[in-house]
């Protein structure tokens, strides 16, 4: 390394690349995609930190929110009075709402609110005027997606319970809500003073009660918290502040954009990859000048300085084109992430995320390249005498090594930079090395396979094609890993995509139920059997649900398991509002695990005895015969763990985490769910409608909602991850074109040669042809095989769900990645068969 | 055959060189325990048939290889006890060579090409590789790529770079091997002129008995050994012994003495 900071590899090196600097820019071009999808994401990432930073109120819409499951008690309303600050109420509940025009209605979002809020940010809403109307009577603000499903026009009508809203417009942001959100049921928004007039509230309807508040600037919410917060926690109120959303929200774009760069590091080490191939290949042809370097006196180090000085020039270069166009993809961004995101980000460059990705850029670019470099170190001067000098064998290099050591250990801190755990870097080094090996395995079997069972018989051009492959410094096995990873990842999305939503059609199959219909009222109960009878659809189940919620483990109450530093039970399990049922005997999709049920009548006076869920048995740290307390709607019930269940939860049926026993809560408020099959999609649709007009506080889930709603989720989630795929996918090309491009003057050689011994251009073309055929097969089945292997662990490990191939799916995908690549092939070695022979072959020479 | 010990010390001195290679399963002695030396300003050639080991001497000679027994003495350094950047610097500083396929850099003009070796040095003299180029009568090609050249004006070039750190040993392998008659002759002239001018010693490894006639020893090599020792017949005082056969005994002495003629 010290002979680089001497000018004369520099001044060689910039002489040596006179004749081939176009096709050196080209292995430069196989790390720009990697560098532009790390500068793209790190400025991104910046632009969205400014972007919290300055919009921070915008994401809460208030100082302040206050939420709880139950209305405000007095004391409550006193501590909120006591507060001195601006407020407005908001009741949001789920209900079915229906339009009548189109005669549609599904499960939607409700808001009933003040107008007082958002008093931070604005409410992107069309016409402009919309949100004002809804001071001035029973007027409705529609989402969106809302709209478009059911056609609907503002002016329309909207019925939601017992009351009609005129929609006055559609909504399309409103501060403090992510677009994303809406995928789980559309939101309409009314004015709280119409809510009583829904008569959805006394319908057992679980809603949650909130309140904004809004301060002075001298009156700091964090403090204010700290001083309130005991009271809160008494009153069942939780609290937000904007630092805890902005934290929040940060966090959850920091963990994606840590998964993306990852994707993004993923090409850059492709593209790394075919660095280091390119340089391989054109340091082979460097050999007789880098011999000759070394006959007229130049030392080892002065030699493979002349080509580091030359890979560290490329690297430069591509960086900067990896930066420029990471600068062009950072400005789409958001565009691609719009649904998710809650703020309006600006675009300005971040100049630490340019450094940074340049030199994670530089750093991996200069590594993979040095390691085929370094051979020179060894290069006999004596290959400058003999034109077909082959060193003997190499004694072992620990320079190789260390460069392959310090390559494994770039990516493993790069993955720890981005996953700040250890486990999770070492899983992705490891599964990366892993994936990466299972290729290069499947690319060298799939030779020796095409090998051993091409047919001899054929043509010439087929065996010759075929033997392209096996030439020697091909980079077969480099192209087999690139475009074979990227088929990996998008083939990947796909199978996980598919077996997710292939798992819920199967829970709604054949006499399986496909609708839920819940807050149905005791005196409801039969009149809406009857109503379903008449549609073909029997009431496969029906049970009574009771809301609570946890007072106290083993004696120690909630709050005091919240406020102890050591705890180690999640909030979410202490806090959330438990909708239990009670029966007397197992369901067909749970199995016991412990205990015994159902359960005796118990001894006299003692708790009964409840069946736990075994996830939220683990969550709450409670065994059998732990004493679980509850508040059911103001009645303290104790209870005793008398069994733990597995449940399987992709039922389409309403399933509960805490079973009580008959003869303890038949007297307590409470609804009722009945299960149903509806069958096909306009009978769903009917009872949907039929259901809405006649029991408007009943809300109804059905299978095709459940699926589209999945579905919908994870277009959007696999929309990103396939933008990032893309990434890789157009980094397997790449390499491609430049691997291709690097090898172009052995291939005008080969081709010319054949043409002296009298081959047509259509029978040169034809071998190209093959080669890249063969190639992009192999890398092809190989992505979708580990594709495959992927998805069956996944669906093993992780869905426990069986694992579905997909075969056409799979076979397209072959098809369209080989075609591109043959054609990318051919495309990029154009032009080889216009020379004349002579020409060609002095051209090539003159390369050597 | 002259027996007289040469009263300077030798720039070459080689002794009992042998190099094998292993092929498969057999090993092949390529170069056969070789020992000759030749003195400053000395010129020899080495003929034989194809495969008799010639180039690989001459690589041996050169440092550019290193033998499987015996030892060169190569301007007063043993070249078995220096590393390959010694080597390196000792062929810069003392040795030229010139090559059967030219070996000029593609990406090289010729006036870069012929400063590289003073480059390398951290010396160049861009006036004295024009000088060297005038010398070879190719001032006016001096910007030209190498693929702008023909065959005889490349050599040429690699003349003048072989020249170029004013060595005191010049190897040459095959130097006419791919260039016509006239032009070789041409390419000959202007070696052994400046090999005489520079009072380099040259070893020059060829096919070409014209050239061969005009360096003062020849050796003959031939199964990797040295089969005789002579001098040129247009050299030869008249009445001496047209060829000396060597084997045994009197090849060792060869390998101590020289042709002073």
């Amino acid at each position: 390394m010290r002979s680089m900071l001497t000018p004369w590899p520099w001044k060689m090196a910039w002489r040596d690349s006179r004749s081939s600097r176009g096709q050196l820019l080209l292995f430069s071009a196989s790390i720009v995609l990697g560098v532009a999808a790390l500068v793209a994401i790190s400025g991104f990432r910046a632009n969205l930190k400014t972007a919290l930073d300055s919009q921070a109120k915008s994401l809460l819409g208030a100082d302040l929110a206050l939420s709880g499951r139950q209305p405000l008690t007095g004391e409550a309303e006193a501590l909120v009075d006591s507060l001195d600050g601006a407020q407005s109420r908001e009741v949001r509940f789920s209900s079915m709402v229906y339009f009548p025009r189109s005669g549609g209605s599904r499960l939607a979002q409700v808001r009933a609110g003040e107008t007082a809020f958002p008093f931070y940010g604005t409410v992107e809403v069309e016409p402009l005027h919309a949100p004002a109307q809804l001071d001035r009577g029973p007027f409705a603000l529609v989402e969106e997606s809302l709209m478009e499903q059911f056609r609907a026009r503002p002016g329309d009508e909207v019925r939601i319970g017992a009351r009609s809203f005129r929609i006055a417009g559609r909504l399309r942001q409103m501060p403090g809500e992510s677009l994303g959100g809406s995928l789980f049921g559309g939101r309409v928004y009314i004015p709280l003073a119409y809510l009583d007039e829904t008569g959805l509230m006394g319908r057992g309807n679980t809603a949650s009660y909130r309140v904004y508040l809004k301060f002075e600037d001298e009156i700091e919410p964090t403090a204010l918290l700290r001083r309130i917060g005991p009271q809160l926690l008494e009153f069942g109120l939780r609290a937000e502040t904007v630092a805890e959303r902005k934290a929040r929200v940060g966090r959850t774009f920091e963990n994606s954009a840590d998964f993306l760069n990852l994707v993004g590091f993923i090409a850059l080490l492709l593209g790394g990859l075919g660095v280091a191939s390119s340089v391989h290949v054109y340091v082979k042809r460097k050999v007789p000048t880098a011999a000759l370097l070394r006959c007229l006196g130049a030392k080892a180090p002065q030699t493979l300085a002349v080509y580091l000085c030359q890979a560290l020039g490329l690297s430069l270069a591509g960086i900067l084109g990896g930066i420029l166009l990471g600068v062009g993809l950072q400005y789409f961004l958001p565009g691609v992430l719009a649904d998710f995101l809650l703020v309006d980000i600006p675009f300005h460059l971040s100049w630490s995320g340019i450094a940074g990705a340049g030199l994670i850029g530089l750093i991996l670019a200069w590594l993979f390249s040095i390691q085929p470099l370094l051979f020179v170190r060894r290069l006999s001067p004596l290959a400058a005498l003999r034109m077909d000098y082959e060193a003997g064998r190499q004694p072992f290099d620990w320079a190789q090594w260390l460069v392959r050591l310090a390559i494994v250990a770039a990516i493993l801190v790069f993955a720890l930079v981005h996953t700040s755990r250890w486990t999770y870097a070492l899983g992705f080094v490891l599964g990366l090395l892993i994936s990466l090996a299972l290729l290069a395995a499947a690319a060298r079997l799939g030779m020796a396979l095409i090998r051993r069972f091409f047919p001899g018989s054929w043509s010439y051009p087929w065996r010759q094609g075929l033997a392209n492959l096996h030439r020697p410094h091909n980079q077969t096995v480099v192209l087999v890993l690139s475009i074979g990873f990227a088929t990996f990842l998008v083939m990947l999305l796909y199978l996980v995509h598919q077996g997710l939503l292939g798992q819920i059609m199967k829970a709604g199959g054949k006499g399986q139920p496909d609708m839920v219909l819940f807050d149905v009222q005791g005196d409801q109960k039969a009149e809406l059997a009857d109503l379903l009878q008449g549609f073909g659809a029997p009431v496969l189940q029906e049970m009574p649900v009771v809301a609570m919620r946890l007072q106290s483990i083993r004696g120690k109450s909630v709050a005091q398991h919240l406020r102890d530093p050591g705890n180690t039970i999640p909030n979410w399990a202490l806090r959330r509002e438990y909708r239990s049922t009670y029966r007397g005997g197992l369901l067909e999709n749970e199995e016991l695990l412990r205990g015994s049920w159902p359960v005796g009548e118990g001894e006299s006076g003692s708790p009964p005895l409840v069946s736990l869920d075994e996830g939220i048995a683990r969550r709450l740290e409670a065994g059998l015969g732990d004493e679980l307390a509850f508040d059911v709607q103001g009645m303290l019930v104790a209870t005793r763990v008398g069994s733990i269940r597995r449940v399987n939860w992709r039922k389409v049926q309403p399933n509960f985490f805490v079973v009580f026993p008959p003869g303890v809560l038949e007297e307590a408020p409470q609804f009722h769910v009945l299960v149903t099959r509806a069958g096909a999609g306009s009978t769903a649709a009917a009872i949907q409608r039929a259901a809405v007009r006649r029991f408007p506080n009943v809300s109804v889930i059905d299978l095709a909602l459940i699926l589209k709603t999945i579905d919908e989720i994870l277009q959007k989630v696999s929309f990103v991850l396939r933008f990032m795929a893309l990434f890789s996918i157009v980094a397997g090309f790449t390499v491609l074109v430049g691997v291709i491009g690097n090898s172009r003057y052995q291939r005008l050689r080969e081709s010319a040669l054949l043409r002296v011994l009298g081959a047509s251009r259509r029978q040169v073309f034809l071998i190209l042809g093959v080669e890249y055929l063969c190639l992009a097969g192999v890398a092809a089945a190989g992505g979708v095989l580990l594709a495959w292997l992927g998805s069956w662990v996944l669906a093993r490990l992780v869905f426990q769900s069986p694992f579905v191939p997909a075969f056409l799916p799979s076979l397209g995908v072959c098809l369209l990645v080989t075609a591109v690549t043959v054609l990318i092939g051919l495309l990029a070695t154009r032009g080889l068969n216009r020379l004349p022979p002579l020409e060609a072959l002095r051209a090539g020479a003159h390369r050597l | 055959m002259n027996t007289l010990a040469s009263p300077v010390p030798p720039v070459l001195q080689v002794d009992r060189l042998t190099k094998r290679y292993r092929s498969g399963e057999r090993l092949l002695t390529v170069v056969d325990d070789v020992s000759f030396s030749l003195g400053p300003g000395e010129t020899c050639s080495v003929l034989g048939p194809s495969g008799s080991g010639k180039t690989t001497l001459l690589g041996l000679c050169a440092g550019l290889d290193r033998p499987t027994s015996g030892s060169v003495l190569l301007n007063g350094q043993h070249l078995g006890g220096l590393d390959q950047d010694r080597l390196a610097e000792l062929r810069n500083r003392s040795v030229g060579f010139v090559f059967q396929t030219f070996q000029l850099v593609p990406t090289l003009t010729a006036l870069e090409n012929v400063m590289v070796p003073l480059e390398l040095r951290g010396k160049p003299s861009r006036a004295w590789a024009v000088e060297l180029l005038g010398r070879v009568g190719l001032e006016d090609r001096a910007h030209h790529y190498p693929v702008q050249l023909s065959g005889g004006e490349q050599q040429r070039v690699g003349l003048a770079r072989a020249f170029v750190n004013r060595p005191r040993i010049l190897f040459a392998d095959e130097p006419t091997g791919n260039l016509d008659a006239d032009t070789g002759e041409t390419v000959i002239e202007l070696l052994l002129e400046m090999n005489r001018d520079f009072g380099t010693m040259l070893l020059v490894v060829t096919h070409d008995l014209e050239l061969s006639g005009k360096t003062r020893r020849i050796l003959t090599l031939r199964g990797g050994r040295i089969t005789s020792d002579r001098v040129p017949d247009s050299l030869r005082p008249p009445g001496q012994v047209p060829e000396q056969t060597l084997s045994g005994a009197a090849r060792d002495s060869a390998a101590i003495e020289s042709d002073p003629a």
